[in-house]
């Protein structure tokens, strides 16, 4: 038995300096090219997303005219498929055969849990321009991992915050039956002190919210938290509208009222609220470009995961021009990205030990625009300069 | 809580009606045919994508409805010529994998047409809405409409199937269709049209929850199979099983959704009933398939002398 694990021991060992070596020579040899892998969900219902991180992206590269921190750029484009045993494949795909220096993706936190180790151990960086778990942000963290979205956790901070700031004493709480969904209501009664009314989880991909809404105006809590992605949100949000309680009651959201959701949503999700990182009508100039060319360029509001997949590219450009252009110097790398040494359209930030932002939160609540489009538009600032919560485990200084 | 109950019926009662519509299409398919449509349920997609399209064309929702419905039924006489005529011969696996691939395929093409992005139909001004219920407890006018409009087609349904020469051929073939094509009736025909018309159906349904839930690629493989759970229940081939069963289906459904919360806390503490609660509750309706085909494996409303 011992044996046989020695053997296997030094098969994964020579198989790992193969890797190794096969990454040095490719590193060497294409030093001129950046190449990066740019990952995401671009089929089935959730795509949207996965198209608008691409959108968001290759208007950074656009705007440094083709060439990231002044190299030619490479980008290859792959589908998930939100599938994490296609994300596997396709990761591998992309560290040997076109031997990339840049993953950028994926869309989805449970793709992340797929790809991390992959590509963070080929010592390839791996870039989340939207997911952000809390296992990878505290004593998993990696120095090959940076996040420029958030940690999951602190958006659905943003609500309780608000709600417990706002001094609502009864909130009703209701996401999806799956980790995420539990996590969110976690992270909304960190900073909420008050009564929980009641806590529904409803099944995933969940179509009809009657019950559950009934339930919500029998007990006329102070507010309704939920967190309801992709279409449940849509479906909910138009339900909510259509029960009379979107007048009545708050409705306090998480990733279920925001650019991707606008357009289906409509007059119905007007004046409802959700947190994030960044709106289209926050005011600064690299904003005010970025809002402007994306809609030029693609024709509808960016959302933040537009942004995200932006300032995606607008890292790298930063990082690999400090570094004059040398990609093999991963530690020179390393600390020129930690800089994050570029005008964000969410204004200034810094990275985190853990390679997560601190930056800004913000309430931000749904509206329409003068050309009769929908965004969502800044209420008020809710956390300055935070962090997330599992940075302190986090060995990395 | 006993407005609260009666608004929770009614919920489970549009679901059920919601149900009924995709499943009587589904039973008489697999009733009289002998075949197994999982493209069904993107015959529902399909309703509600065009009635978001024609509305776009003509900014008018009776139009836009009236419109769809035809097109459904285009849509169904165009699938069943073209694929499933070949199909009936065959047995149930190549059926299952031709009509999964259309599956596929239609999500697919759906998604290039209109784009990933879900969309939506506004609610027609004259059934916006709320009518009062219970103090605080309102319920939206355009689920009434939906409720309503399960009714008069269950009625419809009702009245062809069993009091008309065409409906009397469709209870012969769910009974014993070679027989009925040696009686000389073009069986062919009529198979192109029950098809057609349970297209037909599935597509009103997808109509009319577009005002209500989001409009998305692949938004009909979930319902499919509440569908199947009904004609399974209900026993297959028969439309007032399809109707008591879709109701059956919906009410426990949101029943159980609803209350079993309250239920368990009788028992156990409040954590305790919420963490069980949700996995119970999306177990009810095939726990009591389950035991409904236990004890009458033909479902509640068999066709009499059906043959297997």
């Amino acid at each position: 038995m011992k044996r046989v694990q020695i053997s296997r021991s030094g098969i994964v060992s020579a198989l790992l300096a193969a890797t190794a070596a096969m990454t040095i020579a490719a590193n060497a040899a294409s030093a001129e090219t950046l190449k990066i892998g740019l990952m995401g969900v671009l089929s089935g219902p959730q795509a949207v997303l996965g198209q608008q991180v691409n959108n968001g992206f290759m208007l950074g590269v656009k705007h440094a005219g083709g060439k990231l921190g002044g190299l030619e750029t490479e980008v290859i484009v792959q589908d998930d498929e939100l599938k994490p045993d296609v994300a596997i494949g396709k990761v591998k795909q992309l560290l040997e055969r076109d031997k990339v220096q840049f993953v950028v993706g994926p869309t989805f936190s449970n793709l992340l849990l797929a790809i991390h180790k992959p590509v963070t151990e080929a010592n390839t960086f791996l870039i989340s321009p939207n997911a952000g778990t809390s296992n990878y942000a505290g004593k998993q963290c990696n120095p090959f991992f940076f996040v420029t979205s958030y940690q999951n956790d602190q958006v659905h901070e943003v609500l309780g915050k608000y709600a417990q700031d706002k001094g609502y004493k009864r909130v009703f709480l209701m996401t999806p039956n799956y980790q995420a969904g539990k996590d969110s209501m976690a992270g909304f009664k960190r900073h909420f002190k008050g009564e929980v009314v009641d806590e529904v989880l409803t099944p995933l991909g969940q179509l009809d919210f009657s019950a559950e809404l009934a339930r919500v105006a029998s007990l006329k809590p102070d507010a309704l938290f939920t967190f309801m992605p992709g279409g449940m949100g849509i479906n909910l949000v138009k339900q909510y509208r259509q029960a009379g309680l979107a007048d009545t009651i708050p409705f306090l959201s998480a990733f279920t009222v925001d650019e991707s959701t606008l357009p289906a949503q409509q007059d119905a999700a007007l004046g409802l609220f959700g947190g994030m990182t960044w709106a289209p009508n926050l005011d600064n100039p690299a904003n005010k470009t970025f809002v402007a060319d994306y809609m030029k360029e693609y024709g509808t509001v960016p959302g933040s995961y537009a942004m995200q997949g932006y300032d995606a590219a607008q890292l790298i450009d930063s990082a690999v021009k400090a570094t004059g252009g040398k990609l093999d110097n991963k530690d020179a790398l390393r600390e020129a990205l930690k800089k994050a040494d570029f005008k964000s359209p969410r204004g200034a930030f810094k990275f985190n030990n853990n390679g997560f932002p601190i930056q800004d939160f913000y309430l931000v609540k749904a509206a329409k625009r003068p050309d009769g489009k929908y965004q969502t538009e800044i209420v008020q600032k809710i956390f300055s300069d935070y962090g997330d919560v599992y940075a302190k485990d986090c060995p990395a200084k | 809580m006993s407005g609260l109950f009666i608004v929770q019926l009614l919920n489970g009662l549009q679901l059920g009606v919601l149900l009924f519509l995709i499943a009587a299409g589904l039973t008489l398919v697999f009733g009289v045919m002998n075949f197994i449509n999982l493209a069904h349920g993107v015959q529902y997609m399909l309703g509600a994508y065009l009635a978001v399209m024609f509305y776009g064309y003509t900014g008018h929702f009776l139009v836009a409805v009236l419109l769809a419905l035809v097109a459904t039924l285009l849509f169904g006489l165009l699938l069943e010529t073209v694929i499933f005529r070949r199909l009936y011969a065959r047995d149930h696996l190549d059926q299952l994998l031709a009509t999964f691939g259309i599956i596929l395929f239609l999500n697919e093409a759906v998604k290039t047409v209109w784009g990933a992005a879900p969309l939506s139909l506004p609610i027609p001004e004259l059934l916006s809405g709320s009518v009062p219920l219970a103090p605080g407890l309102n319920y939206p006018v355009y689920r009434f409409a939906i409720i309503g409009s399960g009714f008069v087609v269950g009625a419809a349904l009702y009245a062809v199937v069993n009091h008309t020469r065409i409906g009397m051929l469709i209870r012969a073939g769910a009974h014993n269709a070679p027989m009925v094509s040696a009686l000389g009736v073009d069986i062919g025909r009529l198979f192109m049209l029950v098809f057609a018309f349970g297209a037909m159906l599935a597509g009103f349904a997808g109509i009319m929850v577009a005002p209500v839930f989001s409009v998305e690629p692949g938004m009909g493989d979930s319902v499919l199979i509440l569908a199947f759970v009904v004609i399974v229940i209900g026993g297959i081939g028969s439309i007032r099983g399809a109707f008591f069963g879709a109701l059956l289906v919906g009410v426990i459904d949101t029943l159980g959704r609803s209350f079993m919360v309250d239920l368990l806390r009788i028992g156990v503490s409040t954590g305790q009933a919420r963490a069980v609660a949700p996995a119970l509750s999306s177990m009810l309706i095939y726990v009591i398939m389950a035991v409904i085909l236990a004890m009458r494996p033909e479902g509640l409303f068999p066709v009499k002398g059906r043959q297997g």
